[in-house]
């Protein structure tokens, strides 16, 4: 089987400062990958790395599109990354004020990004839109409030809605719960669960929470100083973590 | 169906000055299909962890365990998951799961996960929760919230749904009455009949014996008791 995305010796160096360094995995269709470190680790700069948002200084991220099979899309025109960024691939933001346009409905929100792929009929994108809302638990009677007027959690999850109504093959998510409180989370954790398994999702997912990894990721990468120091099934980094800092990693964690 | 070959493992506290502790030395045993074995030994012998060892949740610092022919020491993590998902079940003593998810659909996730349609898949849960009397009412309701029994009969439901060629039982008839007792015994015994590789963690003696082909002493591998 061919992964869905190939990632080969990713580097990113902030001047003299490593961003990360040499990361390579491959993640095959249906996958959840975890990333997690404490603050500085390089996690973000990776997620950014792969999705496009940075450019790595040495290493290439290949993707299996569907028309061409794999490309690199490191060296791939900005363009052709652009389309793959509107389609195949989607981003969640930590921030979902990041993710969204906050002048423009919850409809027009999701609906944006059905025209950006070549939906031009208005009936149906506001009935694709309503039933993403729906699916994200947003009332339907809130499709041309503004996002502004949305709770925090209401937010993210439109952000979702909006990030798949595509249907992506491939999600990188930034801290997706985090700032949100616990029941929200909860919401979220489910929600996103079953997106990966009906919809056939790969995902990679950085965060700093053990519990939404070890919920949602099948295979974890711990990174330090912009390394991944140890990667594997996510029960095993956590139940019998092997390297120093992950040992430290997980024992710091609170019992609740 | 489950075979270790010179299986060992160590565990080293990079946090706590270091300190290496050999928990399992060179264990060799096999499990045919429709034989249940035993691990027995005194707590802190390594039952839980020679299991966890076959589960793929702890690493193996040396040998060989093979599932089914895959080599769970030396296979990638997706070739673990496939065969988590397809032909190794493991009932833990705990019941894990995302909050707000009702039990019905816990129990039917294994099934779900290996492309059984959502109507047969809550059809088998539900024959399953009835048969361990988890009361109707609860089945919508998320197990986070519920007995440690129940969460205990939900945790074996949910292991029991999809026919898993081999099986790892952690201590399933713990902390339950005389009637779910039995109610897991019969599945078990059934799971057996159908030709299921099973390896159990039971102090219950009266269902050890009644269910177990095999005991297998955990200690004798244990170098810090041995010694």
């Amino acid at each position: 089987m061919t992964p869905l995305l190939s990632v080969q010796g990713i580097t990113k160096f902030y001047g003299q400062h490593i961003g990360c360094k040499d990361v390579a995995f491959d993640l095959y269709p249906g996958e959840v990958m975890g990333i997690v470190g404490e603050s500085g680790s390089g996690k973000s700069t990776l997620l950014n790395c792969m999705a496009g948002h940075l450019t790595p200084d040495a290493g290439a991220v290949v993707f299996d599109t569907r028309t061409d099979g794999p490309r690199d899309t490191v060296t791939m025109s900005e363009p052709e990354r652009r389309m793959l960024s509107r389609t195949d691939w989607a981003f969640v933001h930590q921030h979902a004020r990041d993710g969204l346009r906050m002048g423009v409905s919850a409809g027009g929100n999701v609906g944006e990004r059905l025209m950006a792929v070549g939906d031009r009929h208005y009936g149906d994108i506001r009935a694709k839109a309503t039933d993403w809302l729906g699916r994200v638990e947003i009332d339907a009677n809130r499709v041309d409030d503004r996002p502004t007027t949305f709770s925090g959690g209401m937010q993210q999850r439109l952000q979702i809605a909006r990030n798949l109504v595509t249907g992506p093959r491939l999600v990188f998510m930034d801290e997706p719960t985090g700032g949100l409180d616990v029941s929200v989370q909860a919401r979220l954790l489910d929600l996103l669960r079953g997106l990966v398994r009906d919809m056939g999702l790969s995902a990679i997912i950085v965060t700093h929470d053990l519990a939404v990894v070890r919920l949602l990721a099948d295979r974890l990468m711990v990174m330090k100083d912009g390394h991944v120091v140890e990667a594997g099934l996510t029960d095993q980094v956590l139940d019998d973590p092997q390297h120093a800092y992950s040992q430290l990693l997980v024992s710091s964690v609170l019992q609740v | 169906m489950i075979e270790l070959r010179n299986v060992s493992k160590t565990f080293t506290l990079h946090n706590q000055s270091s300190a290496v502790i050999e928990v399992i030395n060179d264990v060799s045993l096999s499990v045919a299909a429709g034989e249940c074995v035993a691990l027995t030994g005194a707590s802190g012998a390594g039952k839980s962890t020679l299991m966890r060892m076959i589960y793929g949740n702890y690493l193996t610092q040396a040998g060989q365990i093979l599932i089914d022919g895959v080599d769970l020491v030396q296979a990638e993590p997706r070739d673990v998951i496939t065969l988590r998902r397809e032909t190794l079940g493991y009932v833990s003593q705990f019941l894990r799961v995302v909050p707000r998810v009702p039990t019905l659909d816990v129990v039917a996730e294994p099934l779900r996960a290996v492309g059984v349609s959502a109507t047969n898949a809550r059809a088998r849960a539900e024959e399953l929760l009835a048969k361990l009397n988890i009361p109707k009412r609860l089945w919508s309701l998320s197990p986070t919230t519920f007995s440690g029994g129940e969460q205990q009969r939900v945790n074996i439901a949910r292991g029991f749904a999809h026919p898993y060629p081999a099986m790892l039982l952690d201590e399933p008839t713990a902390s339950l009455d005389a009637a779910n007792r039995e109610v897991v015994l019969s599945l078990i015994e059934d799971a057996k009949a159908r030709g299921a590789a099973i390896i159990g963690i039971f102090h219950d003696e009266a269902a050890r014996v009644r269910v177990c082909d095999r005991e297998i002493d955990v200690s004798q591998y244990t170098p810090g008791i041995a010694a």
